[in-house]
């Protein structure tokens, strides 16, 4: 294998094996770190930023960050070969965003290839179009979220705009083997019938796109805010109900998507 | 082919109403068999104790109280009280009787006993004295052999007082011919003997007591066919009487003959399965392969049109409700070890036939639905997994799991199937093996396995290491030599070698006694009449009548072994940055952590004991100052910074269970300590010894005699379960546990691996959640695992992981698709997830 690719470096924060819920079958999560939204739900919030951090975890300091080979990370990444033989599983990128370092991810998602490992991502899309296009040729599946129609509410609750990100929804539906679109579902945000709706018709309108998938809205990850010392935004908001969730699931299955609670 | 029938079937309602009965009070100890038995053996003195035992058998089952219970389709019953048990006085008696008034009340296992039964077994006691199995085996034993016993180096507890069961028997046989045909098969034996023969006498007798024994059985049911008559008679309920009618004709006919429906089928089947259990006190007596010889009946009748699917599953359910209404007692220390009032009988599907083909049927599938429905401990259920194992196979298994039942246990065909073959077996035998007991796989029909002969403490000999052989002031094991003048890890690791290698013969010693001393106590003409070939050789299953004999002892702590040699080697050897001084310091002040004061009485008794028995004399205040040094830490602040910056160092080491290549190869090295040396070894019955590598629940008892360890283990804390990684030290997920455990070598361990997983039955959620779930446990076994079983976790497990989470640090749980693990969760969403496991809102 190109020694180039292997010797690439690029920052993670973690690594997750027996992964089942991000892509089929068991995969192996690699979170790569730093992005561009600062989602006020995110439930990785030592992923936002680029540099390696300190984070307070039960009594212990916890050091997030570190800088990686491909290399180091595909050694972990074949341990399970057996299970995605078995399971359809694979590899997937999450983050943090990916995109931003495209010479590390698409480096990664090329070693994975090239010992036939199946790949897969999530991503806010958020980033130029050539950076989308680096990446198409190496993934197997996106998992993208479509957080809201409104751009200017997106901007309210994530810090950026959605135009780029819509943009590039329509890019990778029409040139990647497949897409499916997440909504994380949060309250106050984007939980009503009609803004649920409204993503379910843009996903709908995208060629070659038939999964849906709601995400609800979950505290598991205000702990961390506490440990990095940062208010923690969504306050006491409870998860949506799992009623409210089928409402909306039937709302998109209108629009003939192929709905799905959880990842 | 057939096609297969895998949908569920609905469960009736008797079954409900069969569990409530069967659990209404504590179970209760009877004296009836114990002074039957006694009652015989007066009249039989001086007779061959082949006859003896079968007299003995029929006196039994002609007095034993029988009784049907409210709504069984299947009867028979060793006890009038439900879940009820007999005692067993020709194995040992001594501890029930030091017991009676604390049987009770125990934390492990409690039952009732009345004053009146223990004013009868008192009277029948006496005459047992001197002719247990127990004190003959004792007899025998190396004095080694019994002061290493009584050192905590081993136990071979299991045989040393109880019958020892741990068989599976032609079933099939007897549904096929009856008991009749079997005397039949004895007869024609006793035609073709010479009265010139060597062991005329021998074989004659045998099979004699084998016709006394069939016949005995064939009175017995005849026994229950009147009593269902009799209540049918005076019953109101027209359904009812219907039904004890024709328990009444199902009685007549078998076991006696042959069954010609899967009722009568069942009904013979449960006969075997409980009278063995009268015959001898011994457990894991095991059904098997259940689907397999049950479903020739099935089908006729299905094809007949005479039973319904429902119908065959009601009779299945109510199977798995009377194999909970078995139990025994045991002695307080080993009910501890067997928890649960477990009788082991494992019954297995799916798998090959023995030409290789898989031969999963409707019965594997009901058998499925039966655990479901019933959902008791009892039948151990299994199933055997391997590459042709159809997908709805392994699905329907896997929904069992979620129901947090524990069971099934999963075993590969794959690795069991060679690996019986190395030990003998034919390649046709091999694919029709079933599991004994735990994990002990054999097949069927033809072997004495002594699948479960001893509990090897591996974490014993290292802690002799650091003694030179000395246990609590007595001279226990060899003089390895000085520990702190150990120059090398070659060396060190030699002296453990040598300390595994000595006590493995002494153990070796005392299986041998007691397989003796049951050959010439207790042969068991019953059970050995459907094992082949004890009547072609006209010779009991105890003196060697089966075609494959062995003895299996099982070890266990090879994953506190391989941490704790892991970390003298690195921290003593590679790096210097510890002297051997500083472990054996550490070791011997636990680290310089309190022993609790429980454990510190029972221990300074153990110390008190063996001193006065090597001849030493003890003031009180003697023992005063042995529980001063025993309880009190007497270390200093500084020194007890010291041991904590020991245990830091050693809690950085990597540990086995993380799929860390060095360290699992390492593991499977000190498995071989055990495995190896015990293969060199024969027991009186012709048979081979074979490792176990699985603790049952001995793991916490028996860690409780074991002191620190240089894992990092404290003293009296349990040792690591089976080839499982040490509680809490697989950090990396259940993928990476998986592939160290597979690292190791499953073939050598014939005698079962145990490999156990603890998962939150949200990581198990969904159709996606059994798919990944079934693929962990394929990429376990293409990795050639050979077994793995599934603790789903109960919100109970969850509030100790909250109070003790250094065990539970692998514990993933999942909620609204988010995993994480437990423990590193904060308290309050650690108390949401205990909320909705409550709730089952998964």
């Amino acid at each position: 294998m190109n020694e180039a690719l292997l010797n690439t470096v690029g920052r993670i924060f973690d690594i997750q094996r027996f992964s089942t819920h991000d892509g089929p079958g068991i995969r192996t999560l690699v979170f790569l770190k730093g992005c561009a939204l600062r989602c006020r739900w995110c439930c990785n919030p030592e992923s936002q930023s680029y540099e390696i951090q300190q984070m307070k975890q039960g009594d212990k300091i916890k050091t997030v960050g570190r800088d990686v080979t491909v290399k180091e990370v595909l050694e972990t990444v074949l341990k399970d070969r057996p299970y995605y033989r078995r399971s359809g599983g694979g590899v997937t990128l999450s983050g943090g965003e990916s995109l931003l370092q495209p010479d590390f991810a698409v480096a990664l998602l090329e070693a994975c290839h090239q010992n036939g490992i199946n790949t897969a991502i999530e991503t806010t899309g958020f980033a130029s179009a050539e950076v989308i296009e680096r990446f198409i040729p190496h993934l197997d599946l996106f998992l993208m979220d479509i957080k809201h129609m409104n751009s200017r509410k997106h901007e309210e609750f994530t810090t950026k705009p959605n135009e780029r990100i819509l943009e590039n929804a329509r890019l990778i539906a029409s040139k990647a083997p497949k897409l499916i679109i997440r909504v994380p579902v949060i309250p106050g945000f984007n939980d009503t019938a009609e803004e649920i709706d409204a993503i379910a018709s843009f996903a709908a309108s995208l060629p070659n796109v038939n999964e849906f998938h709601l995400l609800p809205y979950h505290r598991m990850g205000k702990d961390k805010y506490d440990g990095l010392n940062r208010p923690y935004l969504m306050g006491d908001v409870p998860p949506p109900t799992a009623e409210h969730m089928e409402q909306l699931l039937k709302i998109a299955e209108r629009h003939g998507l192929i709905t799905k609670l959880g990842g | 082919m057939a096609s297969v029938y895998t949908e569920k079937i609905q469960k009736s309602p008797r079954i409900p109403a069969l569990i409530d009965h069967l659990f209404e009070k504590m179970p209760e100890i009877e004296a009836d068999r114990a002074v039957l038995l006694t009652e015989s053996y007066k009249q039989t003195e001086g007779q061959p104790i082949t006859l003896r035992r079968a007299k003995a058998f029929a006196h039994i089952l002609e007095g034993l109280p029988i009784t049907i219970r409210p709504l069984e389709l299947i009867v028979g019953s060793n006890s009038k009280a439900p879940r009820g048990c007999q005692v067993f006085p020709e194995y040992s008696y001594t501890w029930l009787e030091d017991e009676f008034d604390t049987v009770a009340t125990r934390s492990a296992d409690p039952f009732y006993i009345s004053e009146e039964t223990k004013a009868t077994l008192k009277k029948v006691y006496p005459y047992w004295k001197g002719k247990t199995t127990s004190e003959l085996a004792t007899s025998y034993m190396a004095p080694a052999a019994l002061a290493a016993i009584d050192h905590n180096m081993f136990t071979p507890g299991n045989y040393f007082y109880n019958g020892i069961g741990h068989v599976t028997v032609d079933y099939g046989k007897v549904l096929k011919i009856g008991f009749k045909g079997i005397a039949e098969e004895a007869n024609a034996a006793l035609e073709k003997l010479s009265v010139a023969d060597s062991d005329y006498s021998k074989r004659y007798h045998f099979l004699k007591a084998v016709i006394i024994s069939c016949e005995a059985v064939c009175s017995y049911a005849a026994r229950y066919a009147a009593l269902a008559r009799q209540e049918a008679s005076a019953c109101t309920d027209e359904t009812r009487k219907a039904e004890l009618l024709k328990i009444a004709s199902n009685c007549d006919r078998v076991p006696a003959q042959g069954a010609t429906s899967f009722y009568e089928a069942c009904q013979s089947f449960w006969f075997v399965q409980m009278l063995l259990q009268t015959e001898s006190s011994g457990h894991s007596i095991s059904p098997g392969r259940f689907d397999q010889y049950m479903y020739p009946y099935y089908k006729a009748d299905l094809d007949k049109g005479i039973i319904t699917r429902e119908f065959a599953q009601e009779l299945i359910d109510c199977i798995w409700v009377k194999l909970n209404d078995l139990n025994k007692v045991r002695d307080a220390a080993s009910a501890e070890g067997f928890a649960g009032y477990s009788l082991f009988q494992n019954l297995i599907v799916g798998g090959q036939d023995a030409g290789g083909k898989d031969v999963s049927n409707d019965i594997s599938y009901m058998c499925m639905n039966a655990t479901m429905h019933v959902h008791l401990p009892q039948p151990s259920f299994s199933v055997r997994v391997w590459n042709g194992t159809p997908h709805e196979f392994m699905l329907r298994a896997a929904e069992v799991t979620r129901t947090g039942v524990g069971l099934p246990a999963y075993y590969n065909d794959e690795v069991i199937i060679p690996s019986l073959q190395s030990r003998g077996l034919t390649l046709e035998d091999a694919r029709d093996y079933n599991i004994i007991g735990c994990v002990e796989p054999q097949k069927s029909a033809k072997t004495d396995g002594w699948h479960d002969a001893a509990f090897f403490n591996m974490c014993r000999p290292l802690e002799m290491v650091f003694s030179n052989g000395m246990d609590k002031g007595v001279q226990i094991g060899p003089r390895t030599g000085d520990v702190t003048k150990m120059t090398t890890f070659e060396e060190f690791y030699d002296a453990y070698k040598a300390q595994m290698t000595y006590f493995i013969e002494l153990m070796v010693n005392a299986d041998n006694a007691i397989d003796q001393a049951h050959a010439e106590l207790c042969p068991l003409p019953f059970q050995s009449c459907m094992v082949e070939d004890c009547i072609g050789r006209g010779k009991s299953l105890q003196e060697g009548g089966a075609i494959y004999n062995f003895t299996g002892p099982q070890g266990f702590g090879i994953a506190n072994m391989a941490d704790a040699l892991y970390a003298i080697k690195t921290l003593v050897f590679e790096e210097k940055s510890v002297t051997m001084q500083d472990f054996k310091e550490a070791l011997d002040n636990n680290y310089g952590k309190d022993m609790d004061s429980r454990q510190a009485e029972k221990f300074t008794a153990e110390v008190a004991k063996s001193l006065v028995a090597n001849g030493k004399t003890l003031t009180a205040d003697d023992v005063k100052t042995i529980y001063k040094t025993v309880a009190e830490n007497n270390c200093s602040d500084a020194d007890k910074a010291k041991y904590q910056r020991l245990l830091d160092k050693i809690a950085e080491l990597p540990k086995f269970g993380n799929d860390i290549t060095e360290v699992d190869d390492f593991a499977r090295d000190v498995a071989y300590t055990y495995t190896r040396p015990l293969l060199n070894y024969r027991n009186p019955r012709g048979g081979q010894y074979q490792a176990g590598l699985y603790p049952v629940s001995a793991n916490v008892p028996l860690g409780a005699q074991t002191g620190a360890t240089p894992d990092g283990r404290l003293a009296n804390t349990p040792v690591a379960d089976g080839v499982s990684p040490a509680a809490g030290r697989d950090v990396n997920g259940p993928t990476a546990a998986a592939n160290s455990v597979s690292r190791l070598d499953h073939y050598i361990a014939s005698n079962g691996t145990l490999f156990n997983m603890k998962f939150h039955p949200s990581a198990l959620a969904g159709a996606g959640g059994l798919e990944s779930f079934v693929a962990l446990v394929r990429g376990y076994f293409d990795q050639k695992g050979s077994h793995m079983q599934f603790n789903v976790v109960s919100r109970e497990t969850l509030r100790d992981a909250q109070k003790n989470p250094e065990k539970y640090k692998s514990l993933v749980v999942r909620v609204a698709g988010y995993s994480a693990l437990f423990t590193t969760l904060s308290r309050s969403l650690q108390d949401d997830i205990i909320n909705r496991t409550e709730q089952g809102e998964f």
